[in-house]
């Protein structure tokens, strides 16, 4: 590692003596800006996630100190659990969702939006607007949107002469009406990342490629595609780490239920390491969630993001 | 100028394609929007017969009753506290870090950079049992502290990245020539980097904001009187209150939404680089 200290780089001519004011003046800047990231970061991220591995050894409440070691029976549990497979199964049916259909609904909306016509800001902005809604407010909407008495669902049901169903309220339904939520909330933040891609393309290949007797279609296809592909993998990995750690959502409208049919599991973890305190069986599915996720992100930065 | 654009490009027997396509999602994102909205507006009795169409009669009342309330303003002071605390927190040691790791060269830099960065892997909700005992221990639990620092931590990671970013791009001569001038770094950071760095500093601070603003577990975790809840705590608990009287909680909801979608239009082009930004390193 070099050592250079900026004086001796600016020059010969640099006189002696100010060398060790500024070595100095480095080391002032060490101790003092460094610490305070450095701390709260080691204190409230990196240690817990040390905790959570050691906690999940015991049959723990919370209370006094954990004491009552039983190894890796807790991940036994959590294992054994059918609930949690159900919330496994629902985290995979998200990320299915999220790459199925809202990722190629983004990037059509992004080639569309990402031209210059009346109304394609506004529209953007539109589309971008529930990305910002918090997670609470947006879940609450549409446990509106979904009621079975007054919600708009039940409306459009009622014209049709049916009596409506109760979709939040049915193991069948419930954690299908969470898919269409997500999709509503988040497709336009990806949106948002094509559109950014795409006004930073070198535009001059497509003209190119035009020029050359591609059809529009041919362009899309061979040129426009390839590049976006960094964003498009980028895009893939944020749903799916996103997907992973779903919670806020599902808690204003289903809270898991009914029965645990539409659980994450972040939500599982909620319902049974947090709401009963069980600590050491709660931070055993922590820390299955934590090794899914980093399992699954090095593994796809390895495998995809090489060149970035 | 756009519609000058527009007008050269001959017909395209795609655009009705695009236009129905487009007024199909906008109809998607806009219906339960507007139904919230509306939907405050209305008796109860005519929510049920008119949930999609404007109100017969508009119930100012039902809004009226929550602004005057004093639980939807103690609401928004809470999260306002909470999420100050929590960008000035973050501001203030992510510069700093970020300028040390942009300008001073010292043994380790890279790796303690590294150490930090992996924290944008980690999933919070792994370390809240623990960060909850932790919180207990320290004893700010049911303070604004106890969930203001786990957010600011947690948030730093992608901040300092961002900043680091933008710092470099302050030329290195500039620092040089300040230091053969007497200027100290402490000085140099004060008056010169984080003044040319306004624009990363209020996407930054824009980004941490939002979603401290927005922040359910954390809170949920580490406040137990109703009296220190922010809005999205507080939202939950009137809806549980007022289960099926839904006129009224969408009038909740549209007013505690509304500070939101003010705030994204009057910082919607920080919010949109910090996504963009971020994206980048991912």
């Amino acid at each position: 590692m070099a050592m250079t200290s900026p004086i001796s780089v600016a020059g010969k001519a640099a006189p002696q003596a100010l060398r060790g004011p500024s070595w100095d003046g480095r080391f002032t800047v060490l101790i003092l800006f460094l610490p305070p990231a450095l701390l709260l970061f080691t204190l409230f991220v990196v240690l817990p996630i040390g905790e959570a591995a050691w906690y999940s050894g015991f049959n723990w409440n919370g209370f006094g100190r954990p004491s009552n070691w039983i190894g890796f029976d807790n991940y036994r549990f959590v294992l054994e659990t059918r609930a949690f497979w159900l919330a496994l199964r629902n985290n995979g049916l998200i990320i299915v969702v999220s790459l199925a259909i809202q990722l190629p609904l983004a990037l059509t909306l992004a080639l569309m939006l990402a031209e210059r016509f009346r109304g394609a800001v506004a529209l953007r902005m539109l589309f971008f607007m529930p990305y910002i809604l918090a997670e609470i407010a947006t879940g609450l909407i549409f446990s509106f949107v979904y009621d079975g008495d007054y919600g708009l669902v039940a409306s459009i049901w009622r014209t049709f002469g049916a009596e409506p169903p109760h979709l939040l309220a049915s193991t069948d339904t419930a954690m299908l009406a969470v898919l269409i939520v997500i999709v509503w909330k988040y497709f336009g933040f990806h949106m948002m990342l094509f559109i950014a891609a795409l006004q930073s393309l070198d535009k001059s290949l497509v003209e190119a490629a035009r020029i050359d007797g591609a059809t529009r279609a041919q362009a899309l296809r061979h040129v426009v595609i390839p590049l976006l592909y960094p964003t498009i993998r980028l895009s893939v990995f944020f749903a799916i780490v996103g997907s992973l750690q779903l919670f806020d959502l599902v808690m204003p409208l289903t809270r898991g239920g009914p029965a645990d049919s539409s659980n994450t599991m972040v939500s599982f973890l909620y319902n049974n390491g947090i709401s009963r305190m069980r600590v050491g069986y709660g931070s055993a599915i922590g820390v299955i969630l934590f090794v899914i996720c980093v399992t699954f992100a090095f593994t796809y930065k390895r495998w995809f993001m090489r060149d970035e | 100028m756009s519609s000058a654009e527009t007008n050269r490009v001959p017909f395209d027997p795609a655009v009705p394609f695009k236009v129905a396509f487009l007024a199909v999602v906008a109809v998607f994102v806009l219906v339960p929007l507007l139904a919230t909205v509306l939907g405050g507006f209305k008796s109860l009795g005519e929510l049920r017969v008119n949930p999609f169409g404007l109100p017969s009669h508009w119930e100012w009342q039902n809004y009226a009753d929550i602004l005057f309330s004093g639980r939807y303003w103690q609401l928004l002071r809470n999260s306002l506290i909470i999420s100050t605390l929590t960008v000035t927190l973050t501001l203030i040691t992510a510069s700093m870090a970020a300028f040390t790791f942009a300008h001073v060269k010292f043994f380790g830099s890279s790796m303690l950079l590294s150490y930090l960065t992996l924290g944008l892997l980690f999933p919070a909700a792994t370390a809240v049992l623990p960060l909850f005992i932790k919180v207990r221990d320290l004893g700010l639990l049911d303070t604004y502290f106890g969930v203001a620092l786990p957010q600011v931590a947690f948030s730093l990671a992608m901040s300092v990245l961002l900043l680091r970013r933008f710092f470099k791009d302050i030329p290195y001569e500039l620092l040089e020539a300040a230091l053969v001038d007497g200027c100290s770094y402490i000085k140099f950071f004060r008056y010169v980097t984080l003044p040319l760095s306004r624009p990363i500093l209020a996407t930054v601070g824009t980004i941490t904001f939002v979603n401290s603003w927005n922040a359910y577990l954390l809170p949920l975790v580490m406040l137990n009187t109703d009296a220190l809840y922010p809005w999205p705590l507080g939202i939950m608990v009137y809806q549980g209150e007022y289960s099926s009287e839904w006129h009224l909680i969408l009038a909740f909801i549209t007013l505690t939404i509304l500070p939101t979608i003010i705030l994204f239009l009057l910082a919607q082009k920080h919010i949109v680089a910090g996504l963009t930004a971020g994206a980048v390193k991912g």
